[in-house]
């Protein structure tokens, strides 16, 4: 036997359900405090890293077609008519990509690879609300494509911009450098980007083990690096990509960044809305005194409607 | 297949044997290996050696092979290419190195005399030649497009073919149809592989190949009786397994970005690359740009102003429109350019941040007071169930339910 609903009934019950089943997924981040992300990460002892050095970098990008083939990315060639990859940034097609700084007015020049900074403490797997993006065991962030639901709040989240959305396709992924974790970490293969660079600009190896030959290369020669420091060391927390620069990290693209890692600042928020519920009671609070407040309204009109006309309201 | 050979030392003798014959001076031999391993392609082992008196060594205890030469629909641009080669001629290399028992363009017999030859040369050393094969073989109509002897190419091909010990089809043709197989392929010309699957058979596609890939696999088998190791084409992978792009002269002009835009244009007359004519070096594998023609620096395709049409490759050569510009695969960007620094976005600045905040203000204060205004339009005739307050219980409309009651 049906049960005949009125429209409001069934607008009740709908509603009913539809917070049933969001609060049964309710996000994972959203319940995390800010003691899983610590102001200052620690990397843990095989956290493994990527030492990019432009002092050393010829600018041969070799890196580029080795990160193509390891990861079956086409070529970009929209700039060169089809004869060559030549993209202008990291995009849907280009996981990695050597890019050329020249000051305009001096012969300052300077190269720079870009692609995913392995954040220690990524504020794109923070922001992901469905764990699509995972920090993996060695420290490498990869991108799930069954939980992705194409909401894009990795890209917003990332402060280097790396994500990137396939606009072109019909059922878009995000792209992202994977530091070759299913192609090639797994195999105990380091990335194609470190094994392809002919001039050692780029190497791979543990990150304690490069923080150490990093700063051995300032020591000896403190007048080569900028600022005499390695970018990646402390910046949001910490990254296992690390850079040594000839110029300003800044004119190479590089944000300025604190040194608070984004997963803490975002969580440091988080934790306190969310915290026994408070930020959505207090939502549901207010929002039940606007409607309790219309409905008496409302009511009151209705009755005085009904009063007046000797008919029951139609709605 | 060395066995074979071997136990067969009555019949066939070997290079020693035959030159000493032949009454050919040491020295003569001597010349004539340091040509070979001058000439022949790297990574043969039999020319793989220190001194020409260790190749000399090696090949003078080799067994002289038979071998068969048939032609099929082809042009002879294969034997033409053959004939070419000076180090070591093609005197020294058929009357010397292998017997060359059958060969309808270089045998002085004709009619019957030639037929005689074959059929002698196929009963006396049964299972034990070389078959060479020049041409594509038509399968249409029960092959009747190509006849040799009156027998259908087909017939041919299954009873000379099923008899030799390893078969070598050399030219696109008989690799896989070459020319006569492109569209509209009157007479269904197929190669030998697609004939014979299951026999040992090299392919030395290209129109016309290197000629010393074909004496490279010559002299290997007839050394260690074995076939070069091939890819999944069948083609032996000492010669086929390099890009003719990756090696051209003309890269450096691919790099830079020097096209040739036209026939006969200035960047034609300073050698560029031909890329945008329809070259098909990238996509083409083959010992090309590496080993030229004739023993003359420069003479190949490229080297002389003409686009690769891709001969050695199955699917490109006869398939794809010859001045057809190729996709390219993981090339990099040429070193004369590259993408400038991207600058991150950055933080959203307070002043956006207020000026956004303004303009939403703006628009939800509006929307609320608009809404407002419009509540309290209270003699609005069309809206529903709005009546002027003087008209109230007494007269109701006829159409209202349950008003008559």
């Amino acid at each position: 036997m049906s049960v005949a609903l009125s429209r409001r009934q069934a607008f009740k019950v709908m509603i009913g359900l539809g917070s049933t089943a969001a609060s049964a997924v309710l996000p994972r981040t959203a319940l995390a405090s800010t003691e899983e992300h610590p102001a200052h990460p620690v990397a843990p002892p095989e956290a493994v890293a990527m030492l990019y050095d432009n002092t050393l970098c010829t600018g041969c990008k070799a890196c580029m077609p080795a990160c193509n083939e390891a990861n079956g990315l086409p070529t970009d060639t929209t700039l060169s008519g089809g004869i060559w990859d030549m993209p202008m940034g990291l995009n849907a097609k280009t996981k990695n990509i050597i890019e050329l700084y020249q000051d305009p007015k001096s012969d300052e020049f300077a190269f720079v690879k870009k692609q995913c900074m392995h954040c220690l403490d990524p504020a794109c797997v923070t922001g992901c609300p469905f764990g699509s993006l995972v920090k993996r065991d060695l420290g490498a962030v990869t991108w799930n494509s069954s939980l992705c639901i194409g909401c894009r709040y990795c890209e917003v989240a990332c402060p280097f911009e790396v994500p990137q959305f396939q606009w072109e396709n019909w059922n878009p992924k995000i792209v992202k450098c994977e530091f070759c974790y299913d192609q090639r970490l797994k195999e105990n293969l380091e990335p194609a980007c470190t094994a392809a660079c002919p001039t050692g600009a780029v190497i791979f190896g543990k990150r304690t083990d490069l923080l150490a030959k990093a700063k051995d290369r300032i020591t000896v020669a403190p007048e080569k690096y900028f600022e005499q420091r390695v970018y990646g060391e402390h910046e949001v927390g910490g990254t296992q990509v690390l850079y040594l620069s000839s110029v300003s990290f800044q004119k190479i693209g590089l944000p300025k960044l604190g040194t608070v890692s984004l997963g803490h600042y975002a969580t440091k928020v988080t934790s306190v809305i969310y915290k026994w519920l408070f930020g959505p009671m207090v939502m549901a609070g207010v929002l039940g005194f606007f409607i309790r407040r219309n409905w008496n309204r409302h009511e009151s009109e209705r009755l005085e409607h009904e009063k007046r006309t000797g008919f029951p309201d139609q709605l | 297949m060395l066995s074979a050979l071997f136990n067969s030392a009555t019949s066939l003798e070997t290079i020693d044997e035959r030159l000493l014959k032949c009454g050919i001076s040491r020295r003569a031999f001597l010349v004539f290996c340091t040509s070979l391993m001058v000439a022949a392609p790297y990574g043969l082992a039999i020319t793989d050696k220190k001194t020409p008196e260790d190749v000399a060594a090696g090949l003078g205890k080799v067994i002289r092979p038979a071998v068969i030469w048939l032609h099929f629909q082809d042009c002879t641009g294969c034997t033409e290419s053959l004939l070419q080669t000076s180090h070591p001629g093609f005197a020294d290399l058929i009357l010397n190195v292998i017997s060359l028992e059958y060969h309808e363009t270089l045998m002085a017999g004709s009619g019957l005399q030639a037929r005689q030859a074959l059929e002698e040369a196929v009963q006396k050393y049964s299972g034990k030649y070389i078959l060479v094969v020049e041409g594509s073989i038509p399968t249409k109509d029960q092959g009747i497009y190509m006849k040799l002897g009156g027998r259908p190419a087909l017939d041919v091909l299954a009873e000379i073919g099923g008899k030799a010990a390893a078969i070598v089809a050399i030219g696109s043709c008989a690799s896989w149809g070459g020319i006569p197989s492109a569209d509209p392929d009157p007479t269904g010309a197929v190669g030998v592989a697609d004939l014979l699957p299951d026999k040992s058979i090299v392919n030395i596609p290209g129109c016309p190949p290197n000629p010393y890939t074909m004496l490279g696999v010559l002299l290997q088998y007839a050394a260690n009786g074995t076939l070069p190791e091939a890819d999944e084409q069948r083609r032996p992978k000492f010669a086929f397994d390099r890009d003719i792009h990756e090696q051209c002269p003309k890269r450096a002009h691919f790099d830079a970005g020097n096209f040739v835009k036209q026939y006969g244009d200035q960047g034609h007359r300073e050698g560029w690359c031909l890329y945008e004519m329809g070259c098909k070096g990238p996509d083409t594998h083959a010992g090309c740009s590496t080993r030229h023609f004739n023993e003359i620096p420069d003479v190949w395709p490229i080297g002389i102003g003409a686009p690769c049409i891709g001969c050695t490759e199955k699917s490109i050569a006869f398939k794809v429109p010859m001045f057809q510009v190729v996709q390219l695969h993981t090339i990099a960007t040429p070193p004369t350019s590259y993408a400038p620094i991207t600058k991150t976005l950055g933080t959203i600045s307070p002043l956006a941040t207020g000026l956004v905040g303004i303009a939403v203000g703006t628009l939800a204060t509006a929307g609320y007071v608009a809404s407002r205004k419009f509540s309290k339009v209270e003699d609005d005739e069309s809206a529903p169930g709005n009546r002027p307050p003087d008209s109230g219980s007494g007269d109701s409309p006829k159409s209202g339910p349950g008003a008559s009651v």
